[in-house]
C-alpha cells in the first residue's frame, strides 16, 4: 500500500505543475463566497433572477449574450408562460416571409438574446472603439470569473495624477492594465429589487456575476449530482476490487 | 502469432469459433495464462491505464464529432452547442478535453517507470521505441485537437507552433503553407487538423498494438529488472494482475473524474474560452501544460550558432530551437543506446537514480519556465530564461554524456540471484546476510 504514496505524489507534481494560472497585471481581485462553490454546490435561483434583472436593464444595453436562449431562463426558476412573456418583451427580425421580405415579430423562447447591436463595427462605434465582448462565456473567459466581474464592477477608482487617460476610459484597481473602456454601468439605486436585497452598487455586482456565472456553465448542477454518483460508484468498486486484490494475491506472497 | 497448441473450452460456442478462428486460445494465451513477474509495483498499471484513457478517448471523441462542425465561422459556435444543447455533451466535452490531460499523466508516468527500471534496454529496445512513437503521436494528436474548438488560445497555439516549421531550411516556407492549407490559419487548417485529429488516434491504436506484441515476445520487465528464470518468478496474468491493474485503474479513474465532474477547466486557459481571432494575438500564449517542458526548451535557444567573432551563423536561433525540441524526444528514442549498462534497474544504480531523480526536477522545473512568459524574472532579479536554459543544458547532458559516463564507470550494487528469492526475502522480518552481501 505505502507504495500508492509515490504515485499519488507523481500526480500533486504533476497537477501542480499544471495550473496555468497566472493573473495578468491587474490586482488580484477579491474572494467571494459564492453559493455554486464547492462539491454540493448550487446556484442561487434568487440571485439569478435578480443578476438577471440587472443584467437586461443595464448590461445588455452594450453587451451581447447571443449563445443563451430565452428558453433557458427557466433554469433560474421562470415559468414557461414568464419566459414567453420575457421573450415577448424583444423584437427580433425575421423572414423572408412568402413574398420575400423581411419583418419584425416579437421574440420567442427559442430565439437566443437579442443583441444590442446589428453588428461588431456598430458595436465598437457606439462605444468609442471598444468593443464589449459577449456575455455568454464572459465569467469562463477571464482569469477570476465571478470574482473578476464582482471586482471590475466595484474597482472604479480616480486615476493616479500620473496616468494618462483618453476621453472614454476610466481608472480599474481589477482590469488587466487598469485602463478599461466602459463606464462604471453602476450606481446605487439604479435597478429596483422586489425581494428586499439592498439596491446597491455591491449587491447588484455580486448577482450578475452569478447571474453570468450560470450563463457561461448552466449544466454546473447537473454536472456536479453526475460527479457525485459516478465517484460514489467508482469508490465502492475500488473497495471492492482491493479486497478482491487481497485476496487472490494471499497466497502468492 | 496464434498458430500451435490450442487450448480447449467447455462451452461449445466458444469451442466451435475458437476451431475456426482461435481467438479465445489467442486471448487465453496473452491475457489469460501469460507468465508474468512476481513482483510488479503500482508503476506497472500505468501501461493499462493508459490503453483505456485510448479507448475512452476514442469513444468520447467519436461522439463529439457527430456533433462538431469543423468549419472556421463555427465550431467554436458548435462546441458551445455541445456544451449546452446536446444532452450529455458537456460530460462528454469534459471527459474528452480532461482525459487528454490524464491520458498524458498516465503516459508520463509510464515512461518515468521504463527509465527507472530500465525498461528500455535490451532485449526491450523496439517495444521500448514503439512507446516514444505513440508518445510523439500523441503529441501531434493532443495538438490538433486543441486547435478544433477554434479558441483564442488554440489558434494561437496553432499559430506558433505551425510558424516554427518556417525555420527548417529550403522547405521550411512550403512544409508551413501545406499544414495550413494556405497563408495563415484558417478555415483550411482546421479542416485538415479535425481530418487528422480523427485520423490519428487509430494510427495510435496500430502502433500500441505493436508494442503490445513487442512486449509479449520479450515478456515485462519488473522493479528488480532481473529476468524471470522459471516458474517460481512469475504469476499468470489473470487473475493476479487483471485484479491489480483493475484496483489501480479505478483509483486513477476517481483521480481523473474528481478534475473532470469538479474542476473541469482547472487544466484549460481562459482564452479557451473566446472564439480564435486572427487579428487579435493574446497577451501570453501558453501551450497545454503537457507540452510545456518541450515549449521551454524551445525558448532556450535564444542564440545563433556559427563561428564566433564572424558573421557567419549555421544554425539561427529559431531553427536551433526547433532541433532541440525534437532533439529532446529524439534522445528518448536512442535512449537504449546511449545506456549500455548492464544492470537495469536504478534500485540497484544508486549513481543512475540520482541523476535519474534529478531530470524529473528538471523536466518540472522546464515545465513551469514554460509557463512563465518569455521575459519573466526570477526573485525579481535573474533572467528565467537563464533557468531554462541551464535545464536544458541538464537534460541533453542527462542523455549524452551522464548516460553514456555511467555505462562505463558506475559500479552497481549486488544483484539479488533470482525474483522469487527476493520476493521471499522481503518478506521475512530482516534480510538474510547472503541476500545483503
Ligand atoms: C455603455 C455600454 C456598456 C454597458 C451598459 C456595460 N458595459 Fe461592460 N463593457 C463595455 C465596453 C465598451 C467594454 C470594453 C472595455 C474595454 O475593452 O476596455 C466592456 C467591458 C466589460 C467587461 C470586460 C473587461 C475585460 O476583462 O475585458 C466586463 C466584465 C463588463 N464589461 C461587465 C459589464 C457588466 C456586468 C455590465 C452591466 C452591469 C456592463 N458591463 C455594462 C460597455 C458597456
Ligand atoms: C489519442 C487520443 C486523443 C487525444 C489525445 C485527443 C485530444 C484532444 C484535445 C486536447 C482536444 C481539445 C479539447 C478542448 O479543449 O475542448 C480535442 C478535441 C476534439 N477531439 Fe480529440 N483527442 C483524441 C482522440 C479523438 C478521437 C478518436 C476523435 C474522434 C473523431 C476526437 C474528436 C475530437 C473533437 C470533435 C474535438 C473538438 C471538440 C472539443 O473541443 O470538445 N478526438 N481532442
Amino acid at each position: 500500500m505505502l507504495r500508492l504514496i509515490p504515485i499519488l505524489f507523481c500526480f500533486v507534481i504533476a497537477i501542480g505543475a499544471a495550473s496555468p494560472a497566472k493573473a495578468a497585471e491587474g490586482e488580484h481581485p477579491p474572494h467571494l463566497h459564492w453559493s455554486f462553490q464547492g462539491m454540493f454546490g448550487s446556484y442561487d435561483k434568487a440571485a439569478l433572477q435578480r443578476g438577471y434583472k440587472v443584467y437586461s436593464q443595464v448590461c445588455a444595453a452594450c453587451h451581447s449574450m447571443d449563445r443563451v436562449y430565452y428558453r433557458n431562463l427557466t433554469a433560474l426558476g421562470y415559468s414557461e408562460a414568464e419566459v414567453k412573456a420575457i421573450a415577448a418583451g424583444f423584437t427580433v427580425t425575421d423572414g423572408p416571409n412568402d413574398e420575400g421580405d423581411m419583418f419584425e415579430r416579437p421574440a420567442r423562447p427559442s430565439d437566443h438574446m437579442v443583441n444590442p447591436f446589428p453588428n461588431k463595427e456598430a458595436a465598437v462605434y457606439a462605444n468609442n472603439g471598444a468593443f464589449p465582448p459577449d456575455m455568454s462565456l464572459l465569467a469562463k473567459a477571464r482569469h477570476g470569473g465571478a470574482n473578476y466581474i464582482f471586482g471590475v464592477m466595484t474597482g472604479y477608482e480616480e486615476p493616479p495624477v500620473d496616468a494618462e487617460l483618453l476621453p472614454g476610459q476610466y481608472w480599474n484597481r481589477y482590469m488587466p492594465g487598469h485602463v478599461i473602456a466602459m463606464a462604471p454601468p453602476l450606481s446605487d439605486g439604479m435597478v429596483s429589487y422586489e425581494d428586499g436585497s439592498p439596491e446597491t452598487v455591491a449587491q447588484y455586482a455580486s448577482d450578475v456575476a452569478h447571474f453570468l456565472s450560470w450563463a457561461s456553465e448552466p449544466t454546473l448542477e447537473s454536472r456536479k449530482r453526475t460527479g457525485f454518483k459516478a465517484l460514489l460508484f467508482l469508490l465502492v468498486f475500488a473497495g471492492v476490487m482491493y479486497a478482491t486484490k487481497k485476496k487472490i494475491w494471499a497466497n502468492a506472497h | 502469432m496464434a498458430s500451435g497448441e490450442r487450448a480447449s473450452f467447455k462451452n461449445p460456442v466458444v469451442n466451435w469459433i475458437d476451431e475456426r478462428l482461435p481467438v479465445f486460445t489467442l486471448m487465453n494465451k496473452e491475457y489469460g495464462v501469460f507468465p508474468t513477474p512476481r513482483n510488479f509495483n503500482y508503476f506497472w498499471n500505468f501501461g493499462a491505464i493508459a490503453m483505456v484513457m485510448l479507448v475512452l478517448m476514442l469513444v468520447t471523441g467519436i461522439v463529439l464529432a457527430m456533433h462538431y462542425t469543423p468549419h472556421a465561422d463555427h465550431a467554436f459556435g458548435s462546441v458551445e452547442r455541445i456544451m449546452r444543447d446536446v444532452n450529455w455533451g458537456w460530460m462528454i466535452r469534459y471527459l474528452h478535453m480532461n482525459g487528454a490531460s490524464f491520458f498524458f499523466i498516465a503516459v508520463y508516468i509510464h515512461i518515468f517507470r521504463g527509465m527507472y527500471y530500465g525498461s528500455y534496454k535490451k532485449p526491450r529496445e523496439l517495444l521500448w521505441i514503439f512507446g516514444v512513437l505513440i508518445f510523439l503521436l500523441m503529441m501531434a494528436t493532443a495538438f490538433m485537437g486543441y486547435t478544433l474548438p477554434w479558441s483564442q488560445m488554440g489558434g494561437w497555439a496553432a499559430t506558433v507552433i505551425t510558424n516554427l516549421f518556417s525555420a527548417i531550411p529550403l522547405i521550411g516556407g512550403p512544409l508551413v503553407e501545406l499544414l495550413w492549407g494556405g497563408f495563415s490559419v484558417d478555415n483550411p487548417t482546421l479542416n485538415r487538423f479535425f481530418a487528422l485529429h480523427y485520423l490519428l488516434p487509430f494510427v495510435i491504436f496500430a502502433v500500441v498494438f505493436l508494442h503490445v506484441w513487442a512486449l509479449h515476445i520479450t515478456g515485462s520487465n519488473n522493479p528488480l529488472g532481473i529476468e524471470p528464470k522459471g516458474k517460481q518468478d512469475t504469476l499468470p496474468f489473470h487473475p493476479y494482475y487483471t485484479a491489480k491493474d483493475t484496483f489501480g485503474l479505478s483509483i486513477f479513474l476517481i483521480l481523473y473524474l474528481l478534475v473532470s465532474f469538479y474542476a473541469p477547466n482547472m487544466f484549460a486557459h481562459p482564452d479557451h474560452f473566446v472564439e480564435f481571432n486572427p487579428m487579435q494575438t493574446p497577451p501570453h500564449i501558453v501551450p497545454e501544460w503537457y507540452f510545456l517542458p518541450f515549449y521551454a526548451i524551445l525558448r532556450a535557444i535564444t542564440f545563433d550558432i556559427g563561428i564566433p567573432f564572424t558573421e557567419i551563423v549555421f544554425i539561427p536561433a529559431k531553427l536551433g530551437g526547433v532541433i532541440a525540441m525534437f532533439g529532446a524526444v529524439a534522445m528518448l528514442f536512442i535512449m537504449p543506446w546511449l545506456d549500455t549498462h548492464p544492470v537495469k534497474s536504478a534500485r540497484f544504480r544508486p549513481q543512475y537514480k540520482l541523476f535519474l531523480l534529478l531530470l524529473v526536477v528538471d523536466f518540472l522545473i522546464l515545465g513551469y519556465v514554460g509557463m512563465e512568459p518569455a521575459d519573466a524574472m526570477l526573485f525579481g532579479s535573474i533572467k528565467l530564461l537563464y533557468l531554462g536554459q541551464l535545464c536544458t543544458a541538464y537534460y541533453f547532458a542527462y542523455f549524452i554524456v551522464i548516460l553514456p559516463w555511467l555505462s562505463r564507470t558506475e559500479k552497481a550494487l549486488p544483484l539479488p540471484s533470482s525474483i522469487s528469492e527476493a520476493v521471499l526475502n522481503k518478506h521475512k522480518a530482516k534480510p538474510s546476510p547472503e541476500a545483503a552481501a
